[in-house]
């Protein structure tokens, strides 16, 4: 009797105890629940107000302002002497912004303007209209004489201002827009001559000091060629050397320190790797400068470690099993290897490879120290061209003074925040579509 | 050597020896997990390794087929024959040797591929068929003898992983059926399954025995009881007993063989 009285209240009393710190460990745990929610939430705000500030900023880059001209092909500003047929360079040198200009002085209605009110008027106008008359006459001569109607390409600071960009309650001096010019773009933009058009330039120019005509064209071209020879280079090279590490090499005290070099190459600030190129590619094997050859070169180098660690990764997820099924029906190693673990470690290996051509995507710092920090108008045909890179075309426009800069860095810096998200759910899709459960 | 092992030799020395295991020692780095160990492995029987976890059982089956050779740190001395040659000879080719020494693992392991290509992989490896229809037949054969054809017949184009347990481990029987080995063996192939798919492998065990010789490691008593006709006990690395199956479970002759099948250890 005694004895079971003393048996429940010992049992109540461990019951007791154990609620106490029941109630502790929940706590506990909702407390380690909040902080792991605040801390997604900080991650959530910064990214959304990073992506809120550059699409805010860069979202007009897209488009670029346009004013509808009647263009005479007049003769006598172009060939007055008529010289044309003997000296082709005539139609070369000729002052085609001077045919803008009447154009826009005849549609304005100015009559025996002023020399400062000239200036004014040109300065409405992208410089690129040379070219743009130019090429027209060029593949065109019956022009000659004849009136057409063309779009042309704002000056920058006109763009800005009719992008509503310019603080006009500044005094008249201080900006780089005059208020006669306001009041044109006001009087263009009644008449319907002047609208944004998408800006196709942005992707297909060189690099150019007018913001007007500046495009990444080269440094898309620039940066594919280097994602292609990193491609073409680190995944042959970091998969044999990842099987082979993981599959075929001895476990010993020189394969642990290979492992561990490799990872503290992952780690080693990229500038380190530019300077290296530098060294070895440039001043030692006299590849030229500001080549994306170089540039791949490099890249590889940063781009290899994170390859090789990701594709060992894949390759100790393929579960022993399969490896012993293989060789128990008495496949040799090199056939364990290529039909069985390999063909199973491909989307991690696929994964890890476009994450490393991501990251190589958006690396700067080694390229500005290869020379690829290089103004380059032409397209590079081949890799051994001079060009640059999509990061360091942002930098480069991150330096400028002009205002019409800005929205084309933030433009830029989407155009590249779109390749790496698209590359990034490349990786996903890939890696869903090819995974196989065992 | 221990009397009662040669007394148990005697026992089975008119059966043809397939495979025989001589002084055989393993270490893993420091650790020796077998002491010389003596078994003769008898053709067309089956051959049951029962023993205590650790006691070297499986080592011993993974140096039948050299499978031991993938883990670095594993040494093996010692001979081992097969048809009285020795399999560790530098003459002997590994890939060959697995080809005639077939293994089946504790856990069905099939190749994530197809029922087809699971089966057709050894024949189309080792160059055993001459022709589709020839690759064809032989993976209808070999499932047919591991008794799963009729339940797969319709569905050979479906991954392998997609079917019961007791069914894969028959699928991995049928893959070292197909290239055509001498031995199997087969290392705690029921430990995975449950007691319906086990009934069924056991049955096939004892068909295929007319054809193979058989070495099987097993947990349970029972089993070995069942399937075997030889059984070896191992405790801590060393052979402590070989003989027939009836004579180690009805008399055995050590103390320590008692112990374990009567459960007093282990």
């Amino acid at each position: 009797m005694s004895n079971s009285v003393a048996d429940t209240s010992t049992a109540s009393s461990v019951t007791k105890k154990r609620d106490l710190n029941l109630k502790k460990r929940y706590a506990a745990e909702r407390r380690f629940r909040a902080m792991g929610i605040g801390a997604i939430a900080i991650g959530l705000f910064f990214l959304a107000a990073l992506l809120f500030t550059v699409v805010s900023k860069g979202y007009t880059a897209f488009w670029q302002t346009s004013i509808a001209l009647e263009i005479t092909f007049d003769e006598g500003v172009i060939d007055s002497a008529k010289k044309r047929v003997e000296d082709p360079n005539i139609l070369l040198m000729a002052n085609y912004p001077r045919l803008a200009r009447n154009a826009l002085q005849s549609q304005l209605g100015l009559e025996k303007p002023t020399k400062p009110i000239l200036k004014q008027l040109d300065g409405m106008i992208s410089n690129g209209v040379r070219v743009q008359l130019r090429e027209m006459l060029l593949s065109d001569p019956t022009l000659m004489g004849k009136t057409q109607k063309v779009w042309v390409l704002a000056e920058a600071n006109i763009d800005s201002a009719f992008k509503g960009q310019i603080d006009l309650s500044v005094a008249e001096k201080n900006r780089k827009v005059s208020d006669a010019q306001i009041g044109w773009i006001d009087d263009l933009n009644s008449k319907g001559l002047i609208a944004q058009k998408f800006n196709t330039g942005l992707f297909f120019n060189g690099a150019s000091s007018r913001p007007e005509m500046a495009g990444m064209g080269a440094a898309i071209i620039g940066s594919f060629y280097m994602m292609l020879i990193v491609l073409i280079q680190a995944l042959p090279i970091g998969v044999a050397a990842s099987v082979y590490l993981e599959e075929f090499a001895p476990k010993n005290r020189w394969t642990d320190l290979i492992e561990v070099n490799i990872n503290n190459l992952a780690a080693v600030p990229s500038i380190v790797y530019g300077l290296l190129g530098l060294a070895l590619f440039i001043n030692i094997a006299h590849l030229p400068r500001s080549a994306s050859l170089v540039g791949g070169l490099v890249l590889t180098l940063i781009t290899l470690p994170t390859i090789i660690i990701a594709t060992r990764a894949a390759l100790r997820a393929v579960p022993p099993s399969i490896r012993s099924a293989a060789l128990g029906v008495g496949a040799s190693k090199m056939q364990m290897v290529s039909h069985h673990v390999l063909p199973l470690a491909a989307p991690g290996i696929l994964t890890g490879t476009i994450i490393g051509l991501a990251q190589a995507l958006g690396e700067t710092a080694p390229l500005l120290l290869i020379g690829m920090v290089a103004f380059v108008a032409d397209f590079p045909l081949t890799p051994l061209d001079p060009a640059t890179a999509l990061p360091v075309q942002i930098f480069m426009w991150a330096n400028e003074a002009e205002r019409a800069f800005v929205e084309r860095t933030s433009g830029a810096i989407i155009v590249l925040l779109m390749f790496l998200a698209v590359m990034n759910i490349a990786a996903i899709i890939l890696r869903k579509r090819f995974e196989r459960r065992w | 050597m221990n009397t009662n092992i040669k007394q148990a030799e005697i026992d089975i020395s008119d059966q043809y020896e397939k495979m025989r295991g001589e002084k055989v020692n393993v270490s893993y780095g420091d650790k020796q997990a077998l002491f010389d160990v003596d078994v003769s492995i008898a053709a067309n029987k089956v051959t049951a390794l029962i023993g205590p976890s650790g006691c070297g059982k499986s080592t011993f089956l993974r140096c039948l087929n050299r499978m031991n050779d993938t883990i670095d740190i594993c040494k093996v001395t010692g001979t081992i024959t097969l048809d009285n040659e020795d399999i560790y000879a530098p003459s002997v080719d590994v890939v060959e040797l697995r080809a005639r020494v077939g293994m089946v693992f504790q856990k069905p392991n099939p190749f994530p591929k197809s029922i087809f290509e699971n089966v057709a992989y050894g024949p189309r490896i080792h160059g055993l068929a001459n022709s589709k229809a020839d690759l064809e037949e032989m993976v209808v054969t070999s499932l047919q003898k591991a008794g799963l054809f009729s339940e797969v017949k319709d569905r050979m184009n479906e991954p392998g992983t997609g079917l019961s347990g007791g069914q894969q481990q028959r699928l991995c029987i049928a893959r070292a059926i197909a290239v055509q080995p001498d031995v199997i063996l087969m290392d705690e192939p029921c430990s995975a399954l449950d007691p319906i798919a086990t009934a069924t492998i056991e049955t096939l065990i004892d068909e295929l025995r007319e054809k193979y010789t058989i070495v099987i490691v097993t947990h349970s008593m029972q089993q070995a009881a069942r399937v075997s006709q030889n059984t070896a006990f191992f405790h801590l690395g060393e052979l402590v007993e070989f003989g027939t199956t009836d004579q180690i479970f009805t008399a055995p002759i050590d103390q320590r063989t008692q112990n374990y099948i009567t459960g007093r250890i282990g």
